[in-house]
């Protein structure tokens, strides 16, 4: 549904978004990570047409942005960042403004236009002007705009940004209740969000895409999937040299009686190891296999010196 | 979703209502008319003076748009960059253009409003049983407007220069007084004395004051209609450019 083709974003002497390609079709969600200042807010206003690409381009539903932005456009929702609105107009004015610029005009505007007031929960407040709502609210009255149209292709930029957590937890059920029926790219820096709600992410670093693909393939890369976690009595003299001796084993991490053994790959390494505590007689008070963190992976992917892990 | 409302018309509503969902409407209207009517009034003695000639109404126009016209233009652009609503505006599903004329006519439309609500000094001359010239009453009335129209264009450029809209009303102050003022002798001569006189025979035929002034006569020239479209055109193209440059810089 969205297919980008090597886009290209140069500000000034800045090269903000280096050929960036992908693709996202429809009942994918698609997390977009990385720092701030990376290229992700960039990159979404080039696909809606905000921005103008330097190279490269994009074709949502087959129509390409630059041949035809006009019909592009109207197959995307867009969720712009920091969720901006119109202040002084009253929520029902603005989003009747939206739906007549959609082209929703009569009966077809009015059963649209309930339909996103009543998925954004907006019923309360829509003749309220927009400048009295929370920001809870405007973030919702501003998704409203972007789904009134009931479009094929969702773009939000930090959609729970400066939300509370009932807030957050609102708008990722909205999301995933779309989900079904819709292509949705979301940028976010929030890493659980991202485990909650998408189903690949995408990774990006510098303006460049470092990593694409689901959550749990990520996770697998993660220096912690698969890593065995184990807890010896106090008596318990030191094991470290033994545990080096497993085959799968990369890493012996030791603090007091917790060792931490990370394997080279995720697999045989808590096999090995529960082999060798029993030839050994050794029984540990805690055992644990851990799983993959995205945290760990996404500071490795974008941070140059991002092989630092850190024991919780 | 192919009924497609006209986008000018979207954008020019949304425009329109906006300068009378905020207080800003009303102040500028109320101060747009207690200025016209205090220098037409107080100053010109158009009272006094006992005729029905329109004249002394006309004259002061163009300085009260020097600082009301940029008042009105100067959040045109300049908020919605600030606000980030411009984002929202331009990946609605029309062109740039549409956007830039939706919303200029609004304005234009709110500088009418305020023009024609100044018809009760025509209104008054009659009901004080003068005959006032009503085809000078039309063409001053249309050139007024014209002039709104142009000096708008201008004030829509200089907001899209900086997301201060302080700086866009100064600029555009600036060039409004400079082509108000470009045919006017003391200015003329001012140029004379550091530019060559073809340069400066140029610069004055830019003024807005001589095609005015030939509306108040009483004369409707197509020529001075074509001047304040041809600069409403060329301002509003320079708009168009600036924008455009924004989103592929």
């Amino acid at each position: 549904m969205l297919e980008a083709h090597s886009l290209n974003k140069w500000f000034d002497r800045i090269h903000a978004v280096k050929d960036v390609s992908f693709r996202v079709e429809q009942g994918e969600v698609l997390g977009f990570l990385g720092p701030n200042g990376a290229g992700k807010s960039t990159t979404m206003r080039m696909l809606t047409g905000f921005l103008t690409p330097s190279s490269g381009t994009a074709r949502i539903c087959g129509h390409d942005i630059l041949a035809a932005p006009i019909e592009a456009r109207k197959r995307i929702g867009y969720l712009p960042e920091n969720a901006p609105v119109y202040d002084d107009m009253t929520v029902l004015g603005f989003l009747r403004f939206i739906a007549e610029a959609r082209g929703l005009s009569g009966v077809a505007g009015t059963t649209h236009l309930r339909k996103a007031v009543e998925l954004s929960h907006l019923d309360g407040v829509l003749n309220q002007p927009i400048d009295t709502l929370s920001k809870g609210f405007r973030q919702r009255v501003c998704l409203a705009q972007a789904i009134l149209h009931d479009p094929p292709v969702l773009i939000l930029d930090e959609p729970t940004d400066g939300l509370d957590p009932n807030q957050k937890h609102v708008v990722r059920t909205m999301i995933q209740s779309m989900a079904a029926t819709k292509a949705i790219i979301l940028s976010t820096h929030i890493l659980e969000e991202v485990e909650a709600v998408c189903t690949r992410v995408l990774i990006i670093a510098n303006g460049s895409l470092v990593a694409n693909g689901t959550p749990a393939s990520l996770k697998q890369q993660s220096e912690w999937a698969g890593a065995v976690d184990m807890t010896f009595p106090e008596n318990t003299g030191d094991l470290t040299a033994l545990f080096k001796g497993l085959a799968s084993c990369k890493r012996v991490e030791k603090q007091t009686q917790r060792y931490l053994l990370f394997p080279h790959a995720p697999g045989r390494l808590p096999q090995e190891t529960t082999a060798l505590l029993s030839a050994h007689h050794l029984s540990p008070l805690a055992f644990s296999v851990t799983e993959g963190r995205l945290d760990e992976v996404f500071r490795t992917l974008t941070t140059p010196a991002g092989k630092t892990s850190k024991t919780p | 979703m192919d009924t497609a409302a006209c986008p000018v018309k979207t954008v020019f509503k949304r425009e329109l209502r906006s300068y009378f969902d905020s207080p800003i409407a009303y102040v500028f209207l109320v101060v747009f008319l207690m200025l016209t009517g205090f220098l037409t009034f107080s100053v010109s003695r158009l009272y006094e003076k006992g005729s029905a000639d329109p004249w002394p109404f006309f004259f002061w126009h163009p300085w009260v748009y020097l600082i009301f016209v940029p008042a009105v233009s100067m959040r045109l652009w300049a908020e919605e960059r600030r606000t980030g609503t411009l984002e929202l505006l331009l990946t609605l599903p029309f062109t740039l253009t549409q956007a830039i004329i939706g919303k200029f006519l609004a304005a234009w439309a709110f500088l009418g409003i305020a023009l024609g609500l100044t018809l009760t000094v025509p209104l008054s001359m009659v009901l004080l049983g003068g005959h006032p010239d009503a085809g000078v009453l039309l063409s001053g009335y249309l050139g007024s407007f014209g002039l709104a129209g142009a000096l708008l264009a201008i004030g829509t450029w200089t907001s899209t220069l900086s997301r201060n809209q302080v700086v866009s009303f100064v600029l555009a102050v600036m060039l409004s007084v400079f082509l108000l003022l470009a045919g006017w002798p003391p200015i003329t001569d001012l140029l004379a004395r550091v530019a060559p006189p073809l340069a400066v025979r140029i610069i004055s035929a830019f003024s807005f004051m001589p095609h005015y002034d030939s509306c108040l006569r009483g004369v409707l020239d197509l020529r001075d209609f074509a001047y304040f479209a041809s600069v409403i055109v060329f301002m509003l193209t320079a708009t168009h450019i600036v924008l455009e440059n924004r989103k592929s810089a």
